[in-house]
Parts: structure tokens; sequence; C-alpha cells
């Protein structure tokens, strides 16, 4: 019975185990455990959901900065440029 | 991913037609280097040293110039080049923290459970504050506020956090790259999203 209380109460061990389940794989018995407490934890419930939003969001990041076209400034990439072509030279004279 | 932005000589994968694929280090800045930016800077929050890696990688990229095969795009290439340099970042940030007690800037290490029954403390616990729904959400603000938050974990949580999802790294990579244990990453990759999550419900209206 202490073992079921442990498994109910226990919201350190299930968001571990709702962090793991996202991007690795659950023991059956660690699938178990945290279906049991996430029936009697609302708490728990509402991290889920948080915590999957965020991955999600987080994925997108990149695309969306490009998006909202993020950009190097024009003096950089002229000075950039630069220092490329001069590359070039000099290494087309050292072949 | 998102190759379908890229040019129509990307089209040719094979070797068959290898000048269409040749590299025009001339083209780079104009093709790429706005690309390769917000790249590294959603990845380092860090304009300047997003800058610094663009210019590195071009560089770089001209010292190997006979090592391109054409088997990938140019993108493709320069971008895997700066992923190695990002990581640099990542490992010298965060060699010399010992990632485990470094704690959140400015705050203190928040404990969120109560320690004898594990449940969470009231001050921490989870509510609703309306980023359930992605679909609702004004993403612009809400991107500011996770990027802002992404900055306050300590170098190593934020490196670990970063490449696993972000990039999709086998866990393995990572912890070699960063010389993490196996266990120490999960444990990162939990108290990372608590401080994440919790610094959201703070600063989200």
């Amino acid at each position: 019975m202490s073992q079921l209380k442990d498994i109910i109460y226990n919201c350190k061990k299930a968001t571990s185990l709702i962090e793991r389940k996202q991007i690795g794989r659950l023991t059956l018995r660690e699938h178990v455990e945290l279906r049991i407490h996430l029936a009697f934890c609302s708490v728990c419930r509402i991290f889920r959901r948080q915590s999957i939003a965020i991955n999600r969001m987080v994925k997108i990041l990149f695309n969306d900065a490009q998006e909202r076209g993020t950009k190097l400034d024009d003096a950089f990439k002229k000075s950039l440029q630069e220092r490329i072509e001069d590359k070039l030279n000099k290494n087309g004279k050292n072949l | 991913m998102g190759i379908s932005f890229m040019t129509p000589n990307n089209s040719n994968n094979g070797s068959m037609l290898k000048d269409t694929i040749a590299v025009d280090p001339l083209q780079w800045v104009a093709k790429y280097a706005d690309y390769l930016f917000t790249y590294a800077v959603t990845r380092l929050n860090d304009d300047e040293q997003a800058r610094d890696l663009v210019q590195e990688t071009f560089l770089a990229a001209l010292e190997r110039l006979d090592r391109f095969e054409g088997k990938s795009s140019e993108r493709t290439w320069l971008t895997a080049i700066l992923k190695n340099k990002i990581v640099d970042v990542y490992r010298k940030k965060s060699s010399g923290l010992s990632g485990m007690t470094a704690h959140l800037d400015g705050e203190e290490e928040q404990d969120f459970f109560d320690n004898v029954t594990g449940h969470w403390k009231t001050v921490h616990s989870p509510r609703v504050f309306g980023i359930e729904d992605p679909g609702q959400l004004d993403k612009k603000e809400f991107t500011r506020i996770l990027q802002q938050c992404m900055q306050k974990l300590p170098a190593l949580w934020l490196s670990v956090f970063t490449m696993k999802h972000m990039d999709d790294a086998p866990t393995e990579n990572i912890c070699t790259e960063l010389k993490v244990t196996p266990s120490n990453f999960w444990v990162i990759i939990h108290r990372a999203k608590l401080s994440l999550r919790a610094c959201l419900q703070k600063n989200w209206i």
C-alpha cells in the first residue's frame, strides 16, 4: 500500500518520467507508475501539457526566427565578403 | 530539413552533375549568411557570438574547400561546420562549471518538491497559464519570453537542452560531447524543464 502511496505522491519522479517519456523510453513498470500517478494528480497533468507545449515551441524557434527574417547587418556582411575574397585571392596565389 | 528553400541546383544529389554543385564561396555571404546567423543565434542567444561563428564557419570552409564533395548541398555542408563550432562553444561554456551545482542566474536553486512526500510545493505548483494550447498563443511574444527563460538556464543545462530539443541529437552523442554521464543527462533534462516552465509561468501574463 505504501508503494502505491509513493507513486501517487511522488511528483518529482512523475515529472522526471514525463520528460523521459518524451525523448526516450520508459520501462513497462515506469509506464504503469506514470499512468497511475497522472490519474490521481491534476497538477502533474498540467505539467505534462505544458512540457509538451514547450518542447513543441522550442522545436520551431529556428523556423520562426527565419520567418521573422533575423538578419546579419549589411556592414558585417560586406566585411565578411571582403575577407572571403581576400582569402580566395591569397589561396589562388599559393596554388 | 527545410531543403525546399534551396536553389534549383540542389536537386542534383548524385555526382553525375558535379560541375553544377561546385562550391562558389563568392556567393556564400549573399546566400547563406542570414541563414547561418539565424541558426547560431537561436542556439546561442548571443548576437555577437553568432556573428563570430558565421565568420569562422566561412573561413574554416575556405580552408577545406577541397573536402567538399558535393554529396550534400553547400548549405548543409556549411551548417555542419557551424554546428560543430556551436558544440565547441557549449563545451567551453559548460566546462569549469560543475553543471549540477550551477545555480540559476541570480535566483536560488529552487526545490520544487517537498522533500518528504515528493509532492509539488504549493508555491511552485504548475497552474494553467495559457501555453497549454500552442494554437492559441501569441507566438512572437511567447518565443521572446521562451528565449529569455532559456538564457537563464546554467550553461550546461542549456547546452544539453538545446542539443536534445532543438537538434534531436542522440543522447549518447550529447553525453560524449558535453562529458556528462547518462544519469546526469536525465537529471539535467528534468531540472532544465522544471526551471524553464517555472520561469515561463512567472513571466507569461
